[in-house]
């Protein structure tokens, strides 16, 4: 610990520096008093007495110096003068401090803002004990095309007794009808086995998880209830765990309420957002008894890894586990669709969406940065060449190269921190309204936060930064030429030709990079904005879609939908009473993959209900894989009331019901994708499941963008909702609308029919639309945002510069024009100068955009990564910018006096 | 009268047995000590003494503090501590293994 003691002894040096100052004086000057009246009693004079006395003491500045230097503080000190001298110069020079903060500021602000989102996305482990275990388990059949196609039971018991994990869980997401309550309510349920909340790691704040040993058959009859739900709809009962809640006409009890801001581990917000936690082991009505090994109902699952086993090793032998099975039940795992199990970081599968643009908007930003930094460097640049004399004669006052180039260094870490507290302090006070650009939709949106991580950050970044951008001008004050500067300094100025080379390189060097994002944004923008142009094939315009749900009950005998025939008088009622609403003219019902352009909800419909295999008639079921395809439900009215016309055969029909043939319509992606060179109309197809029925094309429709708006060409199959049980319904309805009065008009006719159905999620088609952008749009405004920062930033760093040589070169205007120069041509050769930097900087720029550009290819739609349209309209932009930031400062040759120039020597 | 200087090095070891013998000192009483019982022999050039007292006290070898002098002036006095007390020990047996290896090589026939 004796370094300890010593370090205290040296800080108390520290804080008491004046002190131990005239301390030391005090008694070095006692001591020479002594000699001195010592040598007085020998009887000299007393002149030769304090002579003798000093000879013999030494060099009294030198002593204390060495004392002083002896405690080790003087890299303190020269900081502490470098910063105050900094401190000072900032003063000082407000014009040029301001700028400088600024764009620091602007550059770490928007910087931290973007890591913050990036550190709670993509750098923070889920908030679950040993987060690193848990992965999401993913089942393909590359043979038949298809990914993500959920497993079997049996094949989830195999994976739990495989020695590899701690637990595996299916998860299966459904919504349910909650009543009871005083409105019947959607809630967004999770199916999981007993062991998820134990796999998961979490306990609820209130009562039990299941018991995860349990294996009954059947559902428990028991649920865990989200914070939310039980603040919601039961008003945060105190006694809420003596109470049961009615899901789907059946009566669970509630054992848990889980803690607030617990998110489930999910790919959407839907997934993420559980309202109720129900728990099965997969068998029992009413699932099946013995659930076969060729049925993979159970969409979803994740598994925590046994401790010590990382996700490669466990990989390995899930391989070999897969290989086996493969061999030992190949009746049910045909060796053609190449059956296997894909371990995913749970992790991976939360956040993996948002990656790619949350690094495009990271390197964007980060450029901002750079930009900001040469800005500032050139600042300095300028200001140096207006301190050189000062340079020059603190070197010849003894000052080290090394000494001048630490007092730059610090001077401008110092600006870059203060920039970078600046840029904190306004992100902290704009968080809540920053937060709110985010898509809704975005995961893990709560964990963001100025963490420390991310406060470090800010620091590093601001560090890093100052030294970036003060090591030009710090070197070039280091190698100042003494003899030179001194007598050039009577002038006021020294613009050595290095210097001017310096800041002619990081002008060029902005403009390079200021075209990189500007280039990036372009083709985002391009890409948006094809997006929004392109031809849906159907119209949005006017239509309303309300969701409802009919109740899926455990036991047969208390469904009253159970059947087609028995849902169809309920679909025709509702349609009947919808037409009957104020400013309706066009009603539909279709199933909720039938609503155009939402993704999650889509995505739903394949976790909770599986995907839809298709085998075709006169083919060879062992040569010809089944299909995954998409489909969707719908009543007949649905094609007309979205405007999507019949190129041959028929629309569905209201005589197309469960007692009429199976008929379906396809679009034409479908008819040449699976009878190409054929025709369609009249050939059938079925489920790939034992006893499903014969399906006959009985209309082939035109290909519309209902999938998303970057594909047209996604085969689609429209079934009769009269003829195939759905319980998920969403109601169309167009005409001149009250958007706001629509939910509550809907729900009447709908309770006047049932009255325990829910309402929910009304919608303008429009808005629908829009919203399938949402992660789109923010990328483009914020990348664009950024582009336009930079191009500012690079207007700026030209302008600076050409104002500097025209001041600089006011003399020799001034000159030339005193003999007789044409004012225009000397306007030009200034032009001329930054052009040619600008058309440098953006030639630089071209190339490096050629390589960012098809990085990010996987986020543009309709353009190419080369488009050149946007290469040369931006090079030309920026060239245009920088004529401009040229043009205002060089317009001074113009008024320059040849007389008032002269004399400004 | 010839002055030598001191052997370089021997600085500490000097001002921690001074201080050692005396037990309190300021600088200067140091200073006339050292030339006194060296019989003006050992010259230390004065102000020297006054680094190294600072780095006695960085090393906990010795503390300060403020007194008066017996003329009645205010005077920083120095007193060893425990540390200072065994680093005179080492600094001792390192001197007396260095002269005894050189009056070894001098005396070699």
């Amino acid at each position: 610990m004796d370094w300890l003691r010593e370090l205290a002894r040296r800080l108390n040096m520290l804080l008491h520096r004046r002190q131990f100052d005239a301390d030391l004086e005090e008694e070095m000057r006692l001591h020479l008093e002594l000699r001195q009246e010592e040598q007085l009693q020998s009887g000299v004079t007393a002149d030769d007495a304090r002579a003798t006395a000093r000879r013999r003491f030494g060099n009294t500045t030198y002593i204390k110096e060495e004392s002083h230097l002896a405690w080790g503080w003087e890299w303190f000190e020269n900081l502490a003068q470098d910063v105050r001298y900094g401190l000072r110069m900032l003063r000082k020079s407000p014009g040029f401090s301001t700028v400088a903060i600024l764009t620091i500021a602007l550059g770490i602000g928007a910087t931290t803002a973007i890591f913050s989102v990036v550190d709670a996305t993509l750098l923070h482990a889920l908030p679950y004990p040993e987060p690193e275990q848990l992965v999401s388990v993913e089942d393909d059949l590359p043979g038949v095309g298809a990914r993500d196609v959920g497993m079997s039971e049996p094949e989830w018991q195999d994976l739990q007794r495989s020695g590899i994990f701690e637990y595996v869980s299916p998860t299966w997401f459904d919504e349910n009808n909650l009543t009871g309550s005083s409105q019947p309510a959607r809630v967004r349920l999770l199916i999981v086995a007993p062991n998820y909340l134990a796999l998961l790691g979490v306990k609820p704040q209130m009562g039990r998880a299941f018991h995860p040993e349990d294996h009954s058959p059947g559902l428990l009859e028991e649920v865990v209830i989200s914070d939310s739900l039980w603040k919601r709809a039961f008003g945060s009962d105190p006694h809420i765990l003596d109470k049961s809640a009615r899901l789907d006409t059946d009566l669970y009890r509630i054992v848990g309420v889980m803690p607030p801001g617990f998110d489930a581990p999910g790919r959407t917000a839907e997934e993420r957002n559980i309202e109720v936690w129900a728990a099965t082991s997969f068998y029992g009505t009413p699932l099946p008894d013995n659930p076969p090994r060729n049925r993979r109902f159970l969409p979803t699952a994740v598994a925590r890894l046994k401790p010590g086993l990382s996700t490669a090793q466990a990989q390995n032998r899930v391989d070999a586990l897969v290989a086996s099975l493969q061999k030992q039940f190949a009746g049910d795992n045909p060796l053609q669709s190449a059956w296997s199990v894909r371990l995913v970081p749970l992790q991976e599968r939360v956040v993996g969406n948002v990656r790619q643009s949350l690094i495009l908007l990271l390197g964007a930003v980060a450029l901002v940065l750079l930009i900001g930094s040469v800005n500032v460097a050139n600042l300095l640049l300028a200001r140096a060449s207006a301190r050189g004399r000062e340079m020059a004669l603190r070197q010849a006052l003894g000052a080290g190269r090394r000494r001048l180039i630490t007092q730059l260094l610090t001077e401008s870490v110092f600006l870059s921190l203060l920039g970078g507290i600046v840029g904190l302090v306004v992100l902290l006070c704009t968080k809540q309204y920053l937060l709110r650009l985010l898509p809704a939709s975005f995961p893990r949106l709560t964990s963001i936060s100025i963490s420390w991580s991310v406060l470090l950050f800010a620091l590093v970044s601001s560090l890093v930064t100052g030294a970036i951008f003060g090591l030009a001008p710090a070197l070039h004050a280091g190698r100042v030429d003494l003899t030179h500067a001194l007598k050039e300094g009577a002038r006021g100025s020294t613009g050595s030709g290095e210097q001017a080379r310096t800041r002619r390189m990081l002008v060029i060097t902005e403009f390079a990079l200021s075209v990189v994002l500007m280039i990036s944004a372009g083709l985002l923008l391009r890409s948006f904005w094809d997006l929004l142009n392109v031809r849906l094939g159907f119209s949005p315009q006017n239509v309303i879609a309300v969701r409802t749900r009919l109740p899926a009950p455990n036991f047969p005998q208390n469904d009253l939908y159970a059947t087609a025939a028995q849902e169809t008088p309920f679909l025709r009622e509702v349609l009947r009473r919808a037409r009957t609403l104020p400013g309706v003219q066009e009603v539909a019902i279709g199933d909720t993959a039938s609503v155009p352009l939402d993704q999650s909800l889509r995505e739903l419909k394949v976790i909770s209900e599986g995907q839809f295999f298709l085998t075709f008639e006169g083919r060879d079921v062992q040569s010809d894989q089944p299909a995954a395809v998409e489909r969707s439900s719908v009543t007949p009215n649905y094609f007309r009331l979205l405007g999507i016309s019949l190129l041959r055969g028929r629309f569905l029909g209201e005589s197309d019901d469960d007692k009429a043939p199976q008929v379906a319509v396809i679009n034409e992606a479908f008819a040449r994708t699976y009878w190409p060179n054929q025709d369609a109309l009249g050939r059938r197809f079925k489920r790939n499941r034992a006893g499903a029925p014969w399906i006959t094309v009985v209309g082939i429709i035109a290909n519309a963008r209902t999938e998303s708006l970057a594909e047209l060409g996604v085969p689609q199959i429209y079934l009769s909702l009269y003829q195939s049980e759905s319980r998920r319904l969403t109601i169309f309805l167009r005409g001149h609308l009250d958007a706001a009065a629509i939910p509550e008009q809907v729900r009447e006719q709908v309770q006047a029919v049932d009255p325990t159905l829910p309402i929910s999620g009304s919608q303008t088609l429009d808005e629908t639309v829009s919203a399938s952008l949402t992660e789109r749009r923010f990328s483009m405004e914020m990348v664009a945002l950024f582009a336009l920062t930079a191009l500012l930033l690079a207007g700026l760093g030209i302008y600076g510069v050409i104002s500097y040589m025209v001041s600089e070169r006011t003399h020799e205007i001034g000159i030339r024009i005193a003999l007789g120069a044409d004012r225009r041509s000397i306007l030009r050769m200034v032009l001329r100068q930054g052009l040619g930097l600008a058309i440098i900087g953006a030639a630089v720029g071209l190339v490096a955009a050629l390589i960012v550009s098809h990085l990010m290819a996987g986020l543009l739609y309709g353009v190419r990564p080369t488009d050149p349209l946007t290469f040369a309209g931006v090079a030309l932009l920026l060239i245009g910018v920088g004529l401009l930031a040229c043009y205002i400062p060089a317009r001074r040759v113009l008024r320059v006096d040849p007389l008032v120039a002269l004399r400004h020597e | 009268m010839h002055r030598d200087e001191i052997p370089p090095g021997t600085l500490y070891l000097l001002i921690l047995r001074t201080l050692e013998r005396s037990g309190e000192m300021h600088g200067y009483e140091i200073a006339s000590s050292i030339q006194r019982i060296s019989n003006d022999v050992l010259q230390v050039e004065e102000g020297s003494l006054y680094p190294a007292l600072q780095r006695m006290l960085i090393k906990g070898w010795a503390t300060a503090k403020w007194g008066t002098t017996a003329g009645n002036r205010r005077a920083r006095y120095y007193q060893l501590t425990a540390a200072g007390r065994k680093q005179l020990e080492v600094e001792v047996s390192q001197f007396e293994r260095v002269i005894g290896a050189i009056t070894r090589v001098i005396e070699a026939v």
